[in-house]
C-alpha cells in the first residue's frame, strides 16, 4: 500500500463495496418499513425507529413484540438484548479506529454488523479501515432510513396487513436474520431450545415475556459452550 | 406508549454501541461474555420466529402464517436474498387466505 496508485485503487474499492452493502441493506429497510406500519406503528414512529435505534434485528424485535400486544418495557428489553452484540463489535473496533471526542459520539451510532464486517475486511491498512467504517456506516444509515420511509409509506398505502400476508412476513424476516447464525451445532441447539421455551410460555406468560425468557437459554448455552460459540457472523443486520 | 418503547430501546442500543468503543478491552473481552453474546441473538431470533409463527390472541394457533414461513424456509435453503424470503412468505400466506384457507 505504499504506491499512491494502489492506495487510490483500494480507496475506490472500499467506497464501491460500502455502497453495495448499503444498497443490499436497503432491501431489509423496505421490509422493515412495511412491517413496522403493519405492526401498528405510525410512519413517523417507524422512521424514528430506523434513525434512533439503527440496528436491524433490534428494530424488527421491537415491532414484533409490540405487534403481539407486548408491553413497551418487554419490547425495549428484547430490542436492547439483541443490540448487545454491538458492544462487542465496538470493543473490536475501538483499537482499529481510535475514535475520540465527537467522532466517537457520532461513530458509535454506526457500529453495526455491516460496518464492523467491512472494517475487519480492511484491518491491515489504517486508512482503508477507517474509510471502510465511515463509508459503510453512512451508506447503510442513509439507504436504510430512505428504504424504511418508502416501505412504511407503501405499507400504509397497501392496507390490510393480514390479507397481504404481512403477519407471515414478520416471522420469515426473523428466520432470515437467524439463518446465517446457525452454522454450528451448538447454535442450532440454542435455536431449538429457545423456540421450545418461548412456545411453552406463550399460553401462560404475558406477551413479550416468552421472548425475553429465551435469553436465559443463551446465557446457559454461552456458559456451557465457551469455545464452541464464537465469531459473530458477518453481514446479517 | 409506542414512543416509550422506541426511545428506551434507542437509548439502550446507543449506550451499548458507545460502551463498546469506550470501555477498556479487558472488561468485556472474556470467553463467557463473548459466547453468551453470540448465543443471545440466536436465542432471541429463534424465539421471535416461533412466537410470531404460532402466537395468537389466546395461546398457540396454526394458520396461514406457518405455510408462509415454511415457504420462506424453502427460499432460504435455495439461498434467496432477504427480501425474496420475506416476500415469498407474505405471498404464500396471502394466497392461502385469498383461497379461504387459514
Amino acid at each position: 500500500m505504499t504506491e499512491p496508485d494502489t492506495g487510490q485503487r483500494r480507496r475506490r474499492a472500499v467506497l464501491r463495496d460500502a455502497l453495495g452493502v448499503g444498497v443490499a441493506t436497503g432491501a431489509y429497510g423496505l421490509s422493515f418499513g412495511a412491517i413496522g406500519v403493519a405492526g401498528g406503528l405510525t410512519v413517523v414512529q417507524t422512521c424514528a425507529t430506523s434513525v434512533l435505534i439503527f440496528t436491524g434485528a433490534s428494530q424488527f424485535a421491537l415491532v414484533g413484540v409490540l405487534a403481539v400486544g407486548g408491553s413497551p418495557v418487554s419490547a425495549a428489553v428484547t430490542a436492547v438484548l439483541l443490540g448487545a452484540r454491538n458492544a462487542l463489535y465496538g470493543l473490536r473496533l475501538s483499537s482499529l479506529l481510535g475514535l475520540s471526542g465527537w467522532r466517537r459520539v457520532a461513530g458509535a451510532q454506526l457500529v453495526i454488523d455491516e460496518s464492523t464486517a467491512m472494517t475487519l475486511a480492511h484491518e491491515d491498512d489504517p486508512r482503508a479501515r477507517r474509510l471502510a467504517f465511515w463509508a459503510t456506516g453512512l451508506a447503510v444509515f442513509g439507504l436504510w432510513n430512505l428504504a424504511t420511509l418508502v416501505g412504511a409509506l407503501a405499507g400504509q398505502a397497501l392496507g390490510d396487513p393480514q390479507a397481504l400476508g404481512l403477519d407471515a412476513a414478520v416471522p420469515a424476516a426473523f428466520l432470515a436474520l437467524l439463518w446465517p447464525r446457525l452454522t454450528t451445532r451448538p447454535a442450532r441447539l440454542v435455536a431449538v431450545a429457545a423456540m421450545g421455551v418461548a412456545l411453552l410460555l406463550v399460553p401462560v406468560a404475558p406477551a413479550g415475556v416468552p421472548v425475553m425468557a429465551s435469553a436465559l437459554v443463551a446465557v446457559a448455552a454461552g456458559l456451557l459452550w465457551r469455545d464452541a460459540l464464537t465469531d459473530p457472523p458477518r453481514g446479517a443486520t | 406508549m409506542t414512543w416509550v418503547a422506541v426511545l428506551a430501546a434507542a437509548v439502550g442500543c446507543y449506550l451499548l454501541k458507545l460502551a463498546g468503543l469506550s470501555v477498556p478491552e479487558r472488561v468485556l473481552d472474556r470467553p463467557a461474555v463473548r459466547s453468551v453474546s453470540v448465543a443471545l441473538p440466536v436465542a432471541l431470533l429463534a424465539a421471535l420466529t416461533a412466537v410470531q409463527t404460532f402466537g395468537g390472541a389466546d395461546g398457540l394457533t396454526v394458520d396461514a402464517r406457518l405455510a408462509g414461513v415454511a415457504a420462506g424456509v424453502v427460499a432460504l435453503v435455495l439461498r434467496a436474498p432477504f427480501l425474496v424470503v420475506v416476500a415469498v412468505a407474505a405471498v404464500t400466506a396471502a394466497g392461502l387466505r385469498a383461497l379461504g384457507l387459514g
